[in-house]
């Protein structure tokens, strides 16, 4: 294991940000892992710090090779992190929407430009993402249609769903997009979690992560066992809605395999624990995401199930 | 007539309301929209809501359309001086045009969409930030500009910025707007968090400008004649270190190749840093006021080639 500093910036009176990879093997850039880009993203950099973990056992006992380089970086945004913001602190702009990045332009864009010179070439991009709005998620892969992605190639992860969508606008500066448009195979990871470490999930998240280095021949240690992956366009996931504000007492789990009619969650009073609303499944299928906070606002997702076709 | 146009439950005992006024005479259905306030710290635009209808008042008799003023579209962002939603940290001039059953910003963003589509001009006014002084522009897509640069004329600003496109402005209000042939323009101008009121008098002077060329109004209000730029004459100063950004300079001031724009120090050592030197004869129309830089925070904009 060789500890690098992928990008260091100044600053005038905090400890100077450092974006700190970890590479194995040796050869060409054939994956690169990447943790948390903003400053919640705690499980992100949780997952890497396992797969490291587990690689450095695995170069001890000589199960890299020669021809492939691994490269983690397990947080890209230590300022935010260590301020729990989501954000960029000083302006609130997000690394995941400066990408490729600028040398010349403002601060996030020379953070995404000095990452992405780094990790552009690599043959497989694997970063660990959350989404904005807080909730559980089942572990699942999630690609966008660029017309450079490749499904085939994520059922190696052995995670249950891959998530298939249409790009929108504002996502042609995230890393992922751009990693594609280089040409490198990229996959956006989701779990469990976010701002908590959830150590099942996590443990999942960096046992696929490592079966898909042993699939592409990247690592030569047998990963058995995942699931033969299902491939699930978007348009297949239902989103059940909030139509109160209130407590929100949720019934099911990610993964809970639920039925037409079954009450998914209750929403009380809030001043008077009076119900307010049955959140009912209007379909059989599998929970996908899950709201994950204790108060819930009107037209909010509360449960999203993937359909069964 | 304030009419809510809008509304969403908040956990405990509050809606998320979105609020317009109109103000309506005559039998002609022209009409215009003045919009403000999509991100909660930028308040220039609130100036501008309010003298408008003190000006309209004053000529209410001739106005002949409709005048929707949307002074708020962001209450929760700036009840708490957050550019963003807080809740969910999101921007939402990047959510647009919404959807009706998305999650609660977007269907928000849906139903500004839905009441202001097809009016005859919209202004989307905007602040700039909490960093940087804007001079009062309009920042037009070169996707629309045919249509929208002889309308840029009408409301007084400074500068018209027309510029490339980008996929990530799709998202915004004024791209999806004149995407559904409601012309917008979106004024950025100013600072965030403070008013100028000059600004503002302009904008309004420029606005019931506007309602003149509609048609909606007799009077007439004369109004400047803007400057053209395009993206390849902009130039961009940022840090080239982090520090103490030290300037007097002001917006729409001609500067000199070579030029002294500002140092950048240190306050814990004593030492100056490094100087920002223009590299180029123009119209500095931005700069920042917000002291502490970066490496890389935007210093400044200068417009090259023009005084
Ligand atoms: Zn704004």
């Amino acid at each position: 294991m060789r500890e690098k500093i992928v990008y260091e910036l100044k600053s005038l009176y905090r400890d100077s940000f450092r974006i700190r990879g970890y590479e194995f093997g040796k050869g060409e850039d054939s994956i690169c892992v990447i943790g948390s880009l903003r400053g919640n993203e705690v499980q992100q950099m949780y997952i890497c710090s396992l797969l490291i973990e587990r690689l450095k056992q695995l170069e001890s006992q000589g199960y890299l090779t020669n021809t492939c380089k691994i490269l983690v970086i397990p947080c890209a945004n230590t300022y935010s992190l260590n301020l729990e913001s989501r954000f960029w602190p000083s302006d609130g702009t997000d690394i995941n929407r400066m990408f490729p990045g600028y040398n010349l332009g403002e601060t996030t864009q020379r953070i995404a430009d000095g990452l992405f010179e780094r990790i552009k070439d690599c043959k497989y991009g694997v970063q660990l993402t959350s989404f904005y709005i807080p909730g559980h998620f089942s572990t699942h892969v999630r690609m966008m249609k660029t017309g450079f992605e490749d499904i085939e190639e994520a059922k190696h992860f052995g995670l249950s769903s891959i998530v298939v969508r249409s790009p929108r606008p504002y996502d042609t500066t995230t890393l992922n997009y751009n990693w594609q448009i280089w040409c490198c195979k990229a996959y956006s990871l989701y779990t469990k979690a976010c701002e908590e470490i959830d150590e099942k999930t996590a443990k999942e998240a960096a046992e696929a992560i490592l079966r898909f280095m042993y699939e592409k021949g990247i690592i030569s240690y047998p990963v058995l066992g995942g699931y033969k992956s299902e491939i699930v366009d978007e348009d297949r996931m239902v989103s059940i809605k909030s139509s109160s504000g209130g407590f929100l007492k949720t019934l099911v789990d990610v993964d809970e395999q639920v039925f037409i009619g079954q009450t998914l969650a209750i929403i009380y009073d809030p001043y008077t624990h009076v119900e307010l609303e049955k959140i009912i499944s209007s379909q059989e299928g599998k929970v996908f995401f899950i709201h994950a906070k204790s108060m819930v606002y009107a037209h909010t997702s509360i449960v999203k199930i993937k359909r069964n076709i | 007539m304030i009419e809510t146009f809008a509304s969403v439950s908040l956990p405990i005992d509050e809606k998320y309301k979105l609020t317009k006024q109109r103000i309506q005479n005559g039998t002609s259905k022209k009409r215009i929209c003045v919009v403000t306030g999509i991100h909660g710290d930028e308040l220039e635009g609130q100036y501008v809501a309010y003298q408008l209808q003190q000006k309209i008042r004053e000529v209410y008799d001739q106005l002949d359309g409709i005048v929707d003023i949307y002074p708020c579209m962001n209450p929760l962002g700036m009840d708490s001086i957050q550019r963003k939603v807080p809740m969910f940290d999101l921007d939402m001039n990047r959510i647009f045009p919404g959807d009706e059953d998305g999650s609660m910003v977007e269907y928000l963003a849906y139903c500004i969409i839905q009441d202001i589509k097809g009016a005859d001009l919209v202004i989307d006014i905007h602040a700039s930030n909490a960093y940087l002084v804007e001079l009062p522009q309009l920042r037009i897509n070169e996707l629309f500009k045919e249509k929208l640069v002889p309308m840029s004329k009408w409301v007084n600003a400074n500068f018209v910025w027309i510029h490339s496109t980008s996929t990530i402005l799709e998202s915004t209000l004024g791209y999806c707007l004149n995407k559904l042939n409601t012309p917008t323009l979106v004024l950025e101008m100013g600072i965030g968090s403070r008013l100028t009121l000059e600004y503002g008098e302009n904008s309004v002077q420029g606005l019931l400008n506007a309602m003149h060329q509609l048609g909606m109004l007799k009077n007439e209000y004369p109004v400047m004649e803007p400057i053209i730029g395009y993206d390849q004459e902009i130039r961009f100063l940022n840090a080239q270190c982090a520090g103490l950004f030290i300037s007097e300079m002001e917006v729409n001031t001609p500067v000199k190749k070579g030029q002294v724009i500002g140092m950048i120090v240190d306050p814990l050592s004593g030492n100056k840093l490094c100087e920002v030197i223009s590299d180029w004869d123009g119209l500095l129309f931005t700069i920042r006021k917000y002291p502490i830089c970066n490496e890389g925070s935007l210093i400044g904009r200068i417009l090259e080639g023009k005084q």
